[in-house]
């Protein structure tokens, strides 16, 4: 594992590194797959003109669910309470919406600046503690701030909502329909350019060393990463895109409610990643498609049910699927590779 | 002053409630957050023996401590056993997963209204004192608290089941050795946490109320129970919950915009503060 480190291979005398570090650069290129997965967007817009604020739905989650991916498949630090940084997305753009500011992009932007801040204070928060005083510490914050926008009716309209959000065309161009569709192609562009930059992040050594971290906190020290910064910068990015992810949300809806920052919306998060398989960046996304189209086509019938084969599913993910759809998908190719290599090693000798 | 009493009443009842939840996640190390659904489970056991069969209040508390035990043996031995070793998240996954298909059948056998409860005549009612007004229910759930403490406390330290327990928690493959049946010994630590929480429950419809979402509202209230109480530690629980009682009462009277806000914000920085809670010591 030593090897797959890109930091001072370069120059290092070990046969091994230079085969390391090629590999490592062609894990960073971009394969057919995915440039198949990117075309299922637009594919999707044509092909369901009657779902607009479905698919908008979808990719939103996925953003939301890489955003998480983020903090918790790279690096490691798991959070009950993921839903606070949305949350303070959307609530950025709800109180902007409502006082005249509606510009899309500003909004975005602004929400994004909130959650990370939010982000960036609270991680301070996460850097000491095992894992059961992390969840618990993201939990109460998600709920300390649940708490406010409850109480402080004025500012957030509590239960109510916050009615009145008025979003204004993108660029002054293209005006919200009713039927979602500018809001998909909004949604879809700004996960792909965000979903861009975080490739880039976890190709980059500031990702391998995140990696590290996850495995073997320990011994980055050693190597000479600052292992807090680094734990730092990701929640702040990661918060900062779930800031996104909420800004959108109601940029989209143009409303804002409590549910935003509800445990239930961290709870599903957790499932949508896990279910997706973390730590691979698709997951999250395969994670959100599954989840919404289930989640729409199950509480059709009855949304009380749909909760029972959430709690299922979960159950059943923990014991049986660990590395979700991704990771398991990983590990049947792996193994009917080996056997493939393993039956031609049997026969040619023969 | 009935705001104190009110408060250490309700602390008693979080108490009631936690103290499994500390038994299963402080002695046994397993994150459980389904732990409010056995308490949910015990008290619909009351509520449905008191209100369908006219059993007496007191005579429905066996059952509804033994309909959880039995289903913590039953899940214990199939699913739990299997993620004893498993990661925090693992644990955390698994049992939001219980809870979350506790939620719908509770929905789905009892439907979404909250359940009633009628106390019986001499459990009902006040005493006034000079200065205090005593609710006799809340009487009763602070000697019975108090029972459970003093009982929990002696049978881990004294009894040779609670040495076996602390044995099999401090090292299993010693404790194997020594002909313990780690196995056994799991299980019933299991179901006593089950049936604990089961107890609270059927005793907690009066104060906190019983409709399909009870695991998920107070889950929260019994995770800080065992993180400020330090976790497996049976007293220490007891003063958390207290606290955690009269602070709660209190600041909703005295502060109502505030709400639960002071809880989770104690709780938080308990966490930071003392990791280990407010009376733990840190794990070896």
């Amino acid at each position: 594992m030593t090897t797959s480190n890109p930091i001072g291979t370069p120059s290092h005398p070990h046969p091994g590194a230079a085969a390391a570090l090629d590999r490592y650069r062609r894990s960073a290129r971009w394969k057919p797959l995915e440039y198949l997965f990117w075309c299922l967007p637009v594919l999707a817009y044509f092909a369901f003109p009657g779902n607009y604020l479905l698919l908008s739905q979808i990719a939103i989650t996925s953003l939301f669910a890489l955003s998480l991916d983020l903090i918790f498949g790279y690096a490691g630090i798991i959070s009950l309470g993921h839903a606070a940084f949305f949350g303070v997305g959307a609530y950025t753009v709800g109180l902007l919406g409502s006082n005249g500011y509606g510009d899309p992009l500003l909004g975005l932007v602004l929400a994004a600046a909130a959650a990370a801040a939010l982000g960036f204070l609270s991680s301070f928060l996460l850097l000491r503690g095992s894992d059961l005083s992390r969840l618990m510490v993201t939990l109460g914050v998600a709920l300390m701030l649940y708490e406010l926008a409850n109480k402080f009716t004025s500012v957030t309209g509590g239960v109510d909502g916050m009615p009145g959000v008025e979003i204004k065309p993108i660029l002054g161009l293209f005006d919200f329909d009713m039927f979602g569709r500018v809001g998909y192609v909004y949604s879809v562009i700004v996960l792909f350019v965000l979903f861009w930059f975080a490739r880039r992040l976890v190709h980059s050594p500031f990702g391998q060393s995140l990696r590290g971290i996850r495995m073997n906190a320990l011994r980055m020290p050693a190597l000479g990463v600052p292992v807090n910064r680094r734990l730092v910068t990701v929640y702040t990015i990661g918060a900062g895109y779930a800031g996104v992810a909420g800004a959108l949300l109601a940029q989209t809806n143009a409303f804002v409610s409590l549910d935003v920052l509800s445990f239930q919306r961290s709870a599903d998060l957790l499932l949508i990643l896990i279910l997706g398989g973390a730590g691979h960046l698709y997951g999250g996304l395969l994670g959100a498609i599954v989840f919404v189209i289930a989640n729409y086509l199950l509480s059709d019938m009855n949304p009380q049910y749909w909760q029972f084969w959430l709690g299922l599913i979960l159950v059943l993910v923990v014991l049986f699927a660990r590395g979700g759809i991704l990771g398991t998908a990983r590990l049947w190719i792996e193994s009917s590779r080996q056997r493939a290599q393993s039956r031609a090693r049997t026969e040619s000798p023969s | 002053m009935t705001i104190l009493f009110d408060g250490i009443a309700a602390g008693m009842l979080l108490f009631l409630i936690s103290v499994g939840l500390s038994v299963t996640l402080g002695l046994m190390n397993f994150v459980n957050l389904a732990h409010g659904a056995f308490a949910m489970l015990g008290g619909y056991a009351c509520v449905v023996l008191l209100n369908d069969y006219g059993v007496p209040f007191l005579a429905t508390l066996p059952a509804a401590i033994l309909v959880p035990a039995l289903a913590g043996i039953v899940l214990e031995r199939t699913l739990y056993r299997r993620l004893y070793a498993a990661s925090d998240l693992d644990q955390v996954l698994f049992s939001i997963g219980l809870v979350f298909m506790s939620v719908a059948a509770a929905h789905y056998f009892f439907g979404a209204q909250q359940q009633p409860l009628h106390l019986p005549e001499f459990l009902s009612g006040q005493i006034h004192l000079p200065g205090v007004d005593i609710g006799v229910y809340r009487l009763f759930l602070i000697a019975a608290g108090l029972a459970v403490a003093v009982l929990l406390q002696w049978s881990v330290i004294r009894t040779s089941f609670g040495a076996r327990l602390r044995a099999a928690v401090d090292n299993q493959r010693v404790a194997r050795g020594m002909g313990i049946d780690v196995n056994r010994v799991f299980s019933l630590t299991f179901a006593l946490g089950s049936a604990l929480a089961g107890l609270g429950g059927a005793l907690g419809v009066e104060m906190l109320g019983l409709d399909p979402e009870f695991p998920v509202k107070y889950m929260v209230y019994f995770l800080i129970v065992v993180s400020v109480g330090g976790s497996g530690n049976i007293l220490g629980s007891l003063y958390a919950a207290i606290l955690l009682g009269v602070a709660d009462v209190a600041g909703k009277y005295y502060v109502p915009q505030i709400g639960a806000f002071i809880i989770y914000a104690v709780m938080v920085a308990t966490l930071i503060f003392r990791p280990h809670g407010l009376f733990g010591r840190p794990h070896k």
